[in-house]
């Protein structure tokens, strides 16, 4: 069933400028590739407020995340360390709405690398 | 300091030397994003943890910079090389200046 | 038509259902969603349901006459009334009721009697749908299940029983709880000890793996806060490291037992290499035979206790050389029941007698629920939420469970409850916005129209009472949903307005009101004879 009126409406604004904005001030304006980086998200959230995410990019020293539809689009930065294991890592993070969720490495080489996924967060219900 | 605040991790006792491990972290906290309001619809002021480092020795593995969107209760699961014996730093950075610490010794064997 | 005197002159046989060519070396027997369903029912398969993206067109998105066709089934035979919807009423009084688990293990006894080591694997959707499950906490099906020795289950609406007395069952079970996509939701870890990913069975001198796959997105469709210890998802990733896994153990079988639905299936299949069968339940589709997916057949064997499905093998030097399949429509009046399981079944029920019984009123109209955007037992059930809850507009949840009654049948307390029974049963009344009530179904919409079935949830549309609207189903969400009109004045829905809405089955914590069995028993009782206007109320453009 549909969900009852105590749902909040969640807002399927875009913050394009922002990110777009926050992407050119990690890259400094670089060129930035499709390859090189895994993001993985799951389709739909089972919960908006704790998505589970993973980075992974081998050899970067940072990857940030980006929530392209949230009032503030920054989620977090990965530093990567001399004694990392591997450039890759897990969080939970809050999506308000369905949404582009982006993910952008420094590689090794000092080039850059992105990828992204659609996130749906529902109102949920129903089911066979 | 938000209020009870306890952190946890899954880390290895032993490892061999030169190991890659997986390490997992928990911590109790309200990550309140300073985007709610309250009932008399006054915004509820910023209150998360800023910043996660984990550290082998002194040699750093990861440091995160977060922001709000991360959920309550903030959880990381990363990898870690060990080369030698020693003790793993976990280390959350409070809005509030309160710095949590966590340290777990991994033997070599 | 009248297809009765056909009918009648087509005389079914047992032997005739039961006739199998024993195949190969290995035998599996999958049942999925019986929803409770211990005694014969009607159970009228649908009239819609559209196919999205790459789906449009194919099966199961084909219905009706169509579907007949494109399977060579002729009009008025026990096919067309077992796998395909019209002429219903007609030819359910021609052949008679469907399902009982008493039949179904007769089934198996005679599957069992040409192959003794065949598995039996339960797709699940087992332990909810119906009064006495309801009120013995699934106890029952737990009961008469055990009594069909099956070797392996996976779960969805189990857990809508609360995490507590699910992990109490599933501790309590003699054969295998299955699920690699079920995981600790605090450290993301799987839980091998309650619900381990899979598990080896040697049969045949075959070494067969079957792997759980839980129903994905029960914390979105099913009340988040029932289980919140728990954490599902897809995890197709983890898929395939369980068949590489099984694989390098010496697998030379490997079957999915899957509840993801059908279109999630397929696109698993071609996501994930190295699965040989995948058994697949959760959209209640029933198919007469596989479908492939590049070299993975894909099972889908109905709902409500109406079918069993037979799979035999052929599996040599680690392979699966061939098979033969046969999807066994479960005539009530046909199969023998099996007298013990017929006793098993009438003990569970017995403390209940009096009140399953009882009638409440009668039908003139054929009840059922299935199809994309309304059944009639909704359309009842939306009825009753209006004029009992004194609401503009009624929603009703569109789950695909729950059987039919044709017209002149008696409604008992018992057939309500086969469609309304769950542990979220509170029918809510709530103000909406007109813009809240357009987001809502928006929301489901994309849940079922989504062109990626990664996105799909495997339910039917909201169903909807006093308002009307037109949906195109091609469009992204947002935009499919126009021409909201409150039908009790004629008037567009208001974005800004606020209506008064009643519905049931709200996932969210705290919800109030009466229980909606309760809803509907009261407003049958009112009614007497249960008469319905055709529902118009949904343009479907596109589909
Ligand atoms: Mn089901
Ligand atoms: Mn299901």
């Amino acid at each position: 069933g549909a969900g009852a009126a105590l749902m909040t409406v969640l807002p399927l604004r875009a913050y394009a400028a922002t990110t777009d904005e926050l992407i050119a001030e990690f890259t400094g304006g670089a060129d930035i590739a499709d390859t090189g980086i895994d993001f993985t998200a799951p389709e739909i959230a089972e919960n908006g407020n704790t998505v589970p995410i993973s980075v992974s990019a081998e050899g970067a020293s940072a990857i940030m995340v980006l929530a392209s539809g949230n009032p503030t689009p920054p989620v977090a930065t990965f530093n990567f360390g001399p004694l990392a294991g591997s450039h890759s890592a897990s969080t939970r993070i809050r999506l308000a709405g369905t949404q582009d969720v982006i993910a952008i490495a420094k590689l090794a080489d000092g080039s850059f690398a992105r990828a992204s996924k659609t996130v749906k967060v529902t109102i949920g219900g129903c089911g066979g | 300091m938000a209020d009870g605040v306890k952190p946890r991790v899954k880390a290895p006792k032993t490892a061999a030397a030169g190991e890659v491990v997986t390490l997992k972290t928990l911590i109790s906290h309200p990550m309140e994003s300073g985007q709610r309001k309250d009932s008399d619809g006054n915004t509820i002021p910023r209150s998360i943890i800023n910043r996660f480092t984990c550290d082998f020795n002194g040699e750093n593995i990861i440091d995160v910079k977060m922001e709000p969107a991360i959920s309550t209760n903030p959880y990381f699961e990363f990898e870690a090389k060990i080369p030698e014996a020693g003790d793993l730093k976990f280390t959350w950075y409070d809005d509030d200046g309160s710095v949590y610490e966590e340290t777990k010794s991994v033997a070599i064997g | 038509g009248n297809w009765s005197r056909l009918a009648a002159q087509q005389r079914l046989t047992q032997d005739q259902l039961l006739n199998f060519d024993t195949f190969g070396n290995v035998s599996l027997i999958h049942v999925t969603d019986i929803h409770a369903q211990l005694k014969p029912i009607y159970f009228r398969e649908p009239s819609v349901n559209i196919g999205v993206g790459r789906n449009r067109g194919e099966v199961p998105h084909v219905t009706g006459a169509d579907f007949r066709r494109l399977y060579g089934i002729e009009d008025g035979s026990p096919s067309h009334y077992a796998l395909s919807s019209g002429d219903f009423s007609s030819l359910a009084q021609a052949y008679g009721k469907v399902g009982g688990l008493d039949r179904v293990s007769t089934v198996i006894n005679s599957i069992r009697a040409d192959r003794p080591d065949a598995l039996l694997l339960d797709g699940g959707d087992t332990w909810h749908g119906s009064y006495t499950c309801h009120h013995t906490q699934g106890q029952d099906m737990v009961n008469v299940m055990n009594g069909l020795k099956p070797d392996a289950m996976t779960f969805h609406w189990e857990f809508t029983l609360g995490a507590d007395r699910v992990t109490e069952l599933v501790e309590g079970l003699p054969f295998a709880a299955l699920g690699q996509n079920i995981f600790d939701a605090e450290w993301d870890e799987p839980l091998p000890d309650l619900f381990p990913p899979y598990k080896f069975f040697e049969r045949g001198g075959v070494k067969i793996a079957v792997i759980g796959q839980a129903f994905p997105y029960l914390p979105i469709a099913n009340p988040r806060w029932m289980f919140p210890e728990f954490s599902f998802g897809i995890r197709d990733e983890n898929m395939q490291a369980m068949v590489d896994e099984v694989r390098a153990q010496g697998a030379e079988l490997v079957v999915a037992l899957s509840h993801n639905g059908f279109d999630v299936d397929k696109k698993m299949a071609s996501v994930v290499t190295g699965i040989d069968v995948i058994l697949s339940g959760h959209t209640h589709d029933a198919l007469p035979e596989p479908v492939l997916v590049g070299e993975t057949i894909i099972v889908a064997s109905g709902s409500n206790g109406k079918f069993v499905s037979r799979v035999d093998l052929d599996v040599r030097d680690g392979r699966m050389m061939g098979f033969r399949h046969k999807l066994i429509p479960i005539f009530s009046d046909v199969i023998e029941p099996d007298a013990a399981m017929t006793k098993l079944i009438d003990e569970q029920r017995a403390p209940f007698e009096t009140q399953l019984k009882e009638v409440i009123g009668t039908t003139d109209e054929l009840l059922y629920r299935r199809g994309n955007f309304n059944g009639t037992w909704d359309d009842l059930i939306c009825n009753a939420l209006i004029s009992e809850r004194d609401a503009d507009i009624a929603m009703s949840p569109g789950v695909r469970w729950g059987p039919s009654l044709i017209p002149g049948d008696d409604i008992t307390r018992e057939d309500i409850w086969n469609v309304t029974s769950m542990s979220y049963g509170e029918a809510y009344r709530s103000e909406m916005t007109g813009e809240f009530i357009k987001v809502i179904l928006e929301d489901v919409a994309d849940n079922i129209f989504n062109p990626d079935p990664y996105y799909q949830q495997g339910g039917d549309m909201v169903r909807i009472g006093g308002m009307g609207y037109r949906i195109d189903v091609t469009k992204p969400q947002g935009e499919r949903i126009s021409e909201m009109t409150l039908l009790k004045t004629g008037e567009a829905i208001d974005p800004a307005k606020t209506y008064v809405v009643a519905g049931w089955a709200s996932v969210n914590e705290g919800t109030e009101g009466p229980m909606i069995w309760d809803v509907v028993e009261d407003h049958i009782r009112k009614q007497g004879t249960v008469k319905l206007d055709p529902n118009t109320s949904v343009e479907v453009v596109n589909g």
